[in-house]
């Protein structure tokens, strides 16, 4: 999947000028424009994994990218478990990605 | 081809008696009218208990197959290696807890019956419960620690059973329902009929869960095998916040019941991946899988009861299965009397996920005239607590 925003000016829809917003994703800035998904921004910006699975430690990020399967749950302003592809990005997020290791387990 | 053993039902129960009678040697080949794990194995929580069991033959075999699951998860890991998924074994224990006085003494009289029969059973009390489970409730009126209880992925169980047992060259043949008996002139069972043709073995193995009285029926016998629906709710993935299986002590009187009506009681657990699994339910509906509103947010509220963090959880989705009831609620695994050529490994209502490993096991040398480790006299067709099902009539 190749995350690609549509030049302004070749959009058909002809919407009203963009405006540019910055997160940040664990502290690197990550740059969108208003109106995106935290999970458009995120993946425009080539990352792709958003957490890892408490169980074996692999990566987990954008899979439906409609709500339903909670992969790309992130923290956003300190509050955590928000689905990157539900939530609208507003300048200044600060996006932190989330790990939960097992009880006991080693995967942290 | 002849097999030795066709076993009908992909499902755990099928895919663990293909694993334990291929490793012996046998040809085996599975047949299923849909997919590996395309039923009750994939509609469950993966339970593995004691705990729930009182003294007698479901324990028994709860116990031998608590024996059998750590070296299999081992084995299983080690043969199917990194690049098949973990069947998320967890030897977690369980937490049984009453909220009402009325319920810790019944809760305490069956741990009392429990401890005589093997089961690790500690009464503790609510500073050690909530030691045990930081987020329970404080009005704990009994707590019962079970250590012994574990759980597994019960899908990825199945699918890692079959894969094993397919590395010991059973045949799998998925999306092939029987369509009726085979038999030579003796009478004897010799095979079924499919819609690709005929299949032909010594022995017929029926391990079809719930739908296992369908199956019969189909080769002309009546095996009272019914579904008991159950449901369970999902949260999204939170922080594990729930350590141990956790369950108020009504489940046991749930299971145990021959009401048909709706019975539920709390049942609560977080899964590997984070999610929150809220069970249960009983009811008799057939085979009527709609869902249920009511039965959910009675589950629900139940859940709450023990954690009452979960009013602030969001449930992601719910879902539901068929359970395998038997009348006198115990597993058939034996051949039958009145068919020969004719076997069952099923019936384990709600405990078919744990009691799978000893359940092959007992077939495996039930099938090479061996003897079983535990009686299998209990597990029996002709046992005389099913003989009054069996008569042609009865509902």
């Amino acid at each position: 999947m190749t995350a690609r925003l549509l030049p302004f000016c070749a959009d058909p829809v002809r919407p009203a000028p963009p405006t540019p917003i910055t997160i940040t994703v664990d502290g690197a800035a990550a740059s969108g424009v208003a109106g995106q998904s935290l999970a458009g921004v995120i993946l425009a910006s080539g990352a792709l994994g958003l957490r890892r699975t408490s169980a074996s430690g692999r990566a987990r990020g954008v899979l439906c990218g409609i709500g339903i399967c909670y992969d790309c749950v992130v923290e956003v302003n300190g509050q955590r478990d928000v689905r990157a592809c539900q939530r609208r990005a507003v300048d200044g997020d600060v996006i932190t990605t989330q790990h939960d290791p097992l009880p006991g387990g080693d995967t942290g | 081809m002849t097999n030795d053993v066709i076993i009908v039902g992909a499902g755990i129960i099928g895919a663990a008696c293909a694993r334990a009678l291929a490793s012996a040697g046998l040809a085996v080949t599975v047949i299923d009218r849909g997919t590996t794990a395309g039923g009750t194995s994939s509609a469950c929580e993966g339970n593995l208990l004691v705990s729930d069991k009182g003294p007698g033959p479901e324990l028994v075999l709860a116990q031998y197959a608590a024996t059998l699951w750590p070296d299999a998860v081992a084995a299983l890991g080690e043969q199917l290696g990194d690049g098949f998924p973990s069947v998320e074994f967890d030897p977690k224990g369980a937490l049984v807890v009453a909220t009402t006085t009325a319920g810790a003494s019944r809760l305490l009289d069956f741990v009392a019956t429990q401890c005589g029969a093997g089961v690790d059973a500690r009464v503790i009390d609510a500073r050690q419960a909530l030691r045990l489970e930081p987020d329970l409730t404080p009005g704990i009126e009994a707590a019962v620690h079970y250590p012994q209880d574990a759980q597994v992925h019960p899908s990825i169980a199945t699918q890692a059973l079959m894969a094993s047992a397919r590395l010991h060259g059973t045949r799998l043949l998925e999306n092939t329902p029987v369509l009726g008996p085979l038999f030579d002139r003796a009478g004897s069972l010799v095979g079924v009929t499919t819609p690709g043709g005929e299949l032909r073995a010594r022995r017929v193995l029926v391990a079809a869960g719930p739908w296992s009285g369908q199956v019969a029926g189909l080769l002309g016998v009546r095996l009272p095998v019914r579904p008991r629906r159950g449901e369970l709710l999902v949260t999204t993935r939170m922080r594990h916040r729930i350590l141990h299986k956790v369950y108020d002590g009504d489940y046991v009187g749930a299971v145990g019941s021959d009401d048909g009506g709706l019975q539920t009681s709390a049942v609560v657990e977080s899964t590997a991946s984070g999610t929150v699994l809220i069970g249960s339910s009983r009811q008799h509906v057939g085979f009527e899988a709609r869902l249920r509103v009511g039965v959910l947010g009675e589950i629900a509220a139940k859940a709450m009861r023990l954690f009452p963090f979960l009013a602030g959880a969001a449930v992601m989705r719910s879902y539901g299965g068929f359970r395998p009831y038997m009348p006198d609620h115990l597993p058939v695994i034996s051949d039958d009397p009145r068919m020969p050529g004719l076997w069952y490994a099923t019936g384990h209502e709600g405990a078919g996920i744990g009691l799978s490993l000893a359940t092959a096991e007992v077939i495996r040398d039930l099938m090479q005239g061996r003897a079983t480790r535990i009686d299998a006299a209990p597990y029996s067709l002709a046992r005389a607590s099913l003989a009054p099902h069996l008569q042609v009539g009865r509902p």
